[in-house]
């Protein structure tokens, strides 16, 4: 096919690079502006050239935080993948149960993050909430404000509980569009429960996951409302993950050089992990 | 291999059924010889494939008994049953390599790997599939795609059917006609039972030896493609066999004489009794002639498809179409046709009055 040569529909591109130089980036190039350049107000910038850069990767508790980023991805990803698949082959497949299992795994995914991060805080405070006082009645010593395992469990735990709705959902839209015939011709192969998981259907929901996947992990590694709502971080760095730390260092302490550089290279960080995640996942795709 | 036996078979997708509309299929009889080729043929809609998931067992009917070899199996399952599909669109599974593919079945059984090896290659060997045993399948175009399906079904050596569901609906048109001689080769060489549905009259009359034709749930007709042609059982069998299908008409019977548009024909049969609520005459195309007398019809137009010219001319009672010899002079304005006798039919309520 020719395609029309037609330069001046060019024009038509303006109204959305306005709206993505405002929001997108402008804001980026003034964080680009700050990692270079030190300020003590008023407008009054010094070139520091790629000083906050040397100063933040070599810094031990930037290597502390990412450290707890990608320890906290990793987890919920091998939690939440997992669980969602099989929360989703579990789930009915007509009837009325269909539109109850949907609503009822859509509702956590359409509560606000804040709220979501409040609403753990006091489910699992130790005293008073149902979680944490069950837990204590139970006999567990359990106090996520105090212990760092608690701590951590209790995000994780929030994590999973809001999130894993979203594989489950993917999951099963890839599960319903695959063929009924490829479960007829596997019954005729005489094929078992096991062969037909992972020799259609895991294939088959192959490009659903990957969205999951890369989804789940730019979201979890960009987390920040929920665990700054329920432990602000706490107990000490314990759960401050790089976004935390990151306002921290931006507007706790108005380092804003270290923290703009810091900033682009988190950025790089997700760019750089789901590039290479999506070459290596299309890359069989294209062979074929 | 076996003999494939149908007794009374009826299914309803419904819980209660009320009226004949409520079954996708209802009392089917069906006698297929071991070894045989058979085709179901029908529109959309008409029950063919429930027909073929019930003898796979992939359905169970509401009601009537499946027999392989004299024995009831209706309630075994497909991998009892031991029976081979071939779906409409080519099943494959994309992860495994061709080779993988059509071992995969084999390996199900438990049968020792040497074994597998010689199977695979023999039925690649067959498929034509043999330099692309390596390569994955998912890599491979719709109709190689088809063979692993079908290469599937055939490498075990023990299947009772293959069975297939319009297996050729998503190839291109002109690999078709090569899968489908393929087809008709293999069952020659390797003498199962083949049951094929469709609703393609080429492919069913060029494939099978004994043609089923559906309608609304039903068997209307049983027979050779010659048969079907030649003396259509039902007015459905007329019209949808055949291009273009048969012409129906109304008629009335008044004691033996069989009367069209004010005029008597002559027909096949002596008609002996009228107790019918509709009544009505069929005549091919093929085998109706212009002349001098007969029915008056007005010639509306004429096509030359190259081969044959079809005329549509109207009637009191309805349009007939004509197919005459492509050098054949066609009369314009008012004329007359006139039917062959041996192939024109009397039906009473859409069956052939016997």
């Amino acid at each position: 096919m020719n395609k029309t040569v037609n330069q001046k529909a060019w024009f038509f591109v303006i109204p959305v690079f306005v709206l993505v130089a405002f929001n997108a980036i402008i804001p980026l190039m003034t964080v680009v502006n700050y990692a270079f350049q030190e300020t003590f107000g008023n407008n009054v910038f010094m070139w520091e050239g790629t000083r906050w850069f040397k100063q933040i990767m070599l810094s031990e508790r930037f290597h502390a935080s990412l450290g707890r980023q990608f320890l906290f991805t990793f987890i919920i990803l091998f939690i939440q993948i997992p669980l969602g698949i099989a929360i989703a082959l579990t789930m009915p497949k007509e009837g009325i149960g269909v539109p109850v299992c949907l609503v009822l795994m859509s509702m956590p995914l359409l509560i606000p993050w804040n709220v979501v991060g409040a609403m753990w805080n006091i489910f699992a405070l130790p005293d008073i909430g149902f979680l944490g006082h069950s837990l204590n009645a139970l006999g567990f010593d359990y106090n996520f404000t105090q212990q760092i395992g608690d701590a951590w469990f209790t995000t994780i735990l929030m994590d999973v509980w809001h999130w894993t709705s979203l594989v489950v959902l993917l999951s099963y839209a890839g599960l319903r569009s695959i063929q009924p015939a490829y479960y007829q011709a596997a019954e005729i192969d005489g094929a078992s429960r096991w062969a037909i998981f992972t020799k259609i259907e895991l294939p088959k929901m192959k490009k659903v996951l990957t969205i999951a996947i890369l989804l789940r992990f730019m979201d979890s590694f960009m987390i920040y409302t929920e665990p700054f709502v329920l432990t602000g971080g706490g107990p000490g760095n314990a759960t401050a993950f790089l976004s935390i730390d990151l306002v921290k260092m931006a507007l706790g302490q108005f380092d804003l050089g270290p923290a703009a550089a810091m900033s682009l290279i988190y950025f790089f960080i997700v760019l750089l992990v789901c590039w290479v995640f999506y070459t290596l996942m299309m890359r069989n795709e294209e062979k074929s | 291999m076996a003999k494939v036996t149908l007794k009374g078979l009826s299914h309803s997708y419904l819980k209660t059924q009320s009226s004949d509309a409520d079954w996708a299929i209802r009392g089917v009889d069906i006698d297929w010889n071991d070894g045989g080729a058979y085709a179901l043929l029908g529109p959309s809609g008409c029950g063919k494939t429930t027909l073929l998931n019930i003898i796979s067992g992939l359905i169970t009917p509401t009601k009537g008994d499946i027999l392989f070899d004299d024995k009831i199996i209706s309630g075994l399952s497909p991998v009892e049953r031991n029976i081979a599909q071939i779906f409409q669109f080519p099943v494959i599974y994309d992860t495994m390599t061709v080779y993988d593919n059509l071992a995969f079945p084999l390996r199900n059984r438990k049968i020792p790997e040497e074994e597998i090896k010689v199977k695979v290659h023999e039925i690649a060997e067959m498929l034509e599939l043999s330099s692309t045993l390596n390569n994955r399948a998912s890599g491979l175009t719709a109709d190689g795609k088809q063979k692993i399906s079908l290469g599937r079904g055939l490498v075990r050596s023990d299947v009772n059917a293959i069975m297939f569901d319009e297996p050729l609906t998503v190839i291109d048109p002109h690999l078709k006609w090569i899968l489908r001689s393929k087809l008709k080769e293999l069952h020659q060489k390797i003498n199962r039972t083949m049951i094929y549905v469709t609703h393609d009259q080429t492919e069913a009359l060029t494939f099978a030896d004994q043609v089923v034709v559906m309608h609304e749930g039903q068997i209307v007709q049983t027979g050779t493609p010659v048969d079907l042609f030649e003396k259509p059982k039902h007015t459905f069998v007329g019209y949808f066999i055949g291009s273009p299908g048969m012409n129906v008409l109304p008629c009335q019977i008044k004691g033996n004489d069989v009367i069209v548009n004010g005029k008597k024909i002559e027909t096949h049969q002596q008609i002996k009794k009228n107790n019918f609520n509709k009544t009505e005459v069929g005549v091919r195309p093929e085998f109706i002639s212009f002349s001098n007398e007969g029915i008056p019809v007005k010639v509306l137009s004429v096509s030359n498809t190259g081969r044959h010219k079809i005329i549509d001319t109207e009637s009191e009672t309805g349009k007939i179409k004509i197919i005459a010899k492509s050098n054949e002079d066609i009369p314009s304005g008012s004329t007359f046709l006139k039917f062959k006798k041996e192939y024109t039919y009397t039906y009473g309520d859409s069956w052939i009055i016997e």
